[in-house]
């Protein structure tokens, strides 16, 4: 390199550090929203124009139809079981982990030995890789060598068909689910415990309120807006969930746990229809969106109280 | 004396609270020690003569190590890349308030991961990228990118800004004042996002589940693979499992306190 080179490197390097120092409101967060409306904003748009078009991968080029796929949803009857198995998977789920987050949350609030390791094990369900863990409940739900059917036949109860049988299929799943997630709820609503105040503690306990009045009337308006929050945490992963549902039943027995985001993936990658598959996936799309600005406006209300 | 009962009754209810999560993983180590026969056996045995050659198995007859390598180097990318950009956006979005980037984030959140899926696929067919390690981690970053600074924003508002305008008042650049000072005060930030960005993308399966092929398999395809060829392999899957979780479960491990403040602090403030 010569003199000069180095030179003219040294100044336009110079200029653009004092850029980068005038204009840092700009610079700094300029990088990561490029790369943001490259990978996240071009696709999403890209799938919403997909969404208005017919368009068998592989066959021709999408053909725009305007709003022939929304019309054809309405019709499909794999998109109403989609949207049933959805809120009963979702609702039950999401219900079950925040109500058994919280109550074992409240049982652990309290100083005591070994609270580390609770912490560290309560960490490992929701921090292993979902396709492994789901596997191995796979085995365990197996209804004629699981472990599960084992045990509650070693104390004398029934065993299950769990994700064998239509019937049992959406709550077997829900179980795994709470297994895999309850964890995180206890975790977040236990840190959110710690931050309480003190005082309404003390003044029940000089009114000498019980143990449930204390819960009921004090902790539970107290601790609402971390559990709504740790509930739009969670119901943003609930509402798409996959990966535990392709690698254990991949919406079976026949489409008993085909959710709406599994049916809108099968369309796309099994059937290669595009267009109705996109369609599909914008539904989904707005059911989390509706659901989270309800929320919101839950956990404002919860926060203003 | 009924005080004593009652701490014994609490430890009695905190081991029954434990064992649903530990059971599912002694479960797993179980089912990767045993052999084949043993795995179909009913009922299930409890006590046996653990083998490791179902390890040795999978190392040498599934190529495991390739995808472990695949999704080490996938991970490992696509945190630092979520890092170097993540960084600075979080602390100017924390100093400026810059809200609007943040609904972008939230956007990328919220829709569900399908809906990039096709997209991305005819984009990577069509340049030819399908099956690189640049294909994956770019659709790693989705996830991990939003992440690191929906987290990091946190770290940088709970930071004294004194520090900093001390530094400038002491003759520092702006960016030299961010990388000598700042950076280093949310040091334990860092290494949380970095390590929660590491776990989703190591745990990512459905990008990979399409985008990948036999030169870039991450590990969770590789082991959701045992189950489509023919016969179950459950004493595979069994290892296999074990050798993906523990590495997610150490760094877990390490930064326990910071995860769950991590996830506090970004669902309490959104």
């Amino acid at each position: 390199m010569t003199r000069t080179e180095t030179a003219v490197l040294k100044t336009a390097f110079r200029a653009l550090t004092h850029f980068i120092d005038r204009r840092q409101a700009f610079a700094y967060p300029a990088p990561a929203v490029v790369t943001l409306f490259l990978i996240v904003i071009i696709p999403i748009a890209f799938n919403l124009y997909l969404a208005f078009t017919k368009w068998t991968i592989g066959l021709g080029e999408p053909r725009f139809i305007g709003l022939g796929n929304f019309i054809e949803l309405l019709s499909d009857e794999r998109v109403l079981n989609g949207v049933k198995v959805m809120v009963y998977f979702s609702g039950l789920s999401l219900s079950l982990e925040m109500v058994l987050g919280l109550l074992i949350a409240v049982y652990f609030n309290r100083e005591f030995k070994g609270s580390e390791v609770v912490q560290a094990i309560y960490i490992l369900p929701f921090a292993a890789t979902p396709v492994a863990v789901a596997l191995i409940w796979r085995i365990m739900l197996n209804p004629e060598i699981g472990v599960l059917n084992y045990l509650l036949q070693s104390v004398g109860l029934p065993g299950s068909l769990w994700v064998s049988s239509p019937k049992t299929v959406i709550p077997a799943l829900v179980m795994v689910d709470v297994w895999k997630w309850t964890p995180m709820i206890t975790l977040i609503v236990l840190a959110g415990l710690k931050s309480l105040p003190h005082e309404p503690y003390e003044a029940a306990q000089i009114d000498g309120a019980s143990a449930l009045q204390i819960f009921w009337y004090i902790t539970l308006p107290l601790i609402r807006p971390v559990l709504i929050a740790a509930m739009m945490l969670r119901s943003l992963d609930n509402l798409k969930e996959f990966d535990m549902l392709y690698t254990i039943t991949q919406g079976g027995p026949g489409i008993a746990s085909e959710t709406l985001y599994l049916y809108s993936y099968n369309v796309g990658f099994s059937f290669f229809k595009a267009g109705y598959g996109s369609a599909l996936m914008v539904v989904v799309f707005l059911i989390v969106l509706v659901f989270n600005v309800v929320m919101n406006r839950l956990r404002l209300r919860a926060e203003s109280l | 004396m009924t005080k004593i009962l009652r701490l014994i009754l609490f430890y009695v209810g905190a081991v029954v609270l434990c064992v649903p999560p530990v059971f599912v993983f002694v479960w797993m180590i179980l089912t990767g020690l045993k052999t084949g026969v043993q795995n179909i056996a009913y009922p299930p045995e409890f006590i046996f003569t653990p083998t490791l050659e179902n390890f040795r198995a999978v190392f040498q007859q599934y190529n495991f190590f390739r995808y472990l390598m695949n999704s080490l180097i996938i991970a490992g990318l696509a945190t630092g890349i979520s890092l170097v950009l993540g960084l600075p956006a979080a602390y100017s979005i924390a100093k400026y308030r810059q809200g609007k980037i943040g609904l972008m984030i939230l956007v990328a959140r919220m829709t569900p991961f399908v809906s990039y899926l096709l997209p991305w696929y005819i984009i990577f067919r069509y340049l030819g990228l399908v099956d690189t390690y640049m294909a994956l981690t770019i659709t790693h970053l989705i996830i991990t990118l939003p992440m690191v600074i929906w987290l990091m924003v946190s770290f940088f508002e709970g930071m004294p800004a004194e520090l900093e305008d001390a530094a400038m008042i002491d003759g520092c650049s702006r960016l030299q004042s961010f990388l000598i000072i700042v950076l280093p005060l949310v040091r334990n930030g860092i290494a949380t996002s970095a390590i929660i960005s590491f776990i989703f993308s190591w745990n990512q399966f459905l990008f990979s589940l399409i985008l990948s092929g036999p030169r870039t398999k991450t590990v969770p395809v590789a082991v959701y693979n045992f189950i489509s060829y023919g016969k179950i392999d459950w004493a595979g899957i069994g290892a296999a499992a074990t050798l993906i979780v523990l590495p997610v479960s150490v760094f877990a491990f390490f930064v326990r306190k910071t995860i769950v403040q991590g996830l506090t602090m970004g669902a309490l403030k959104k």
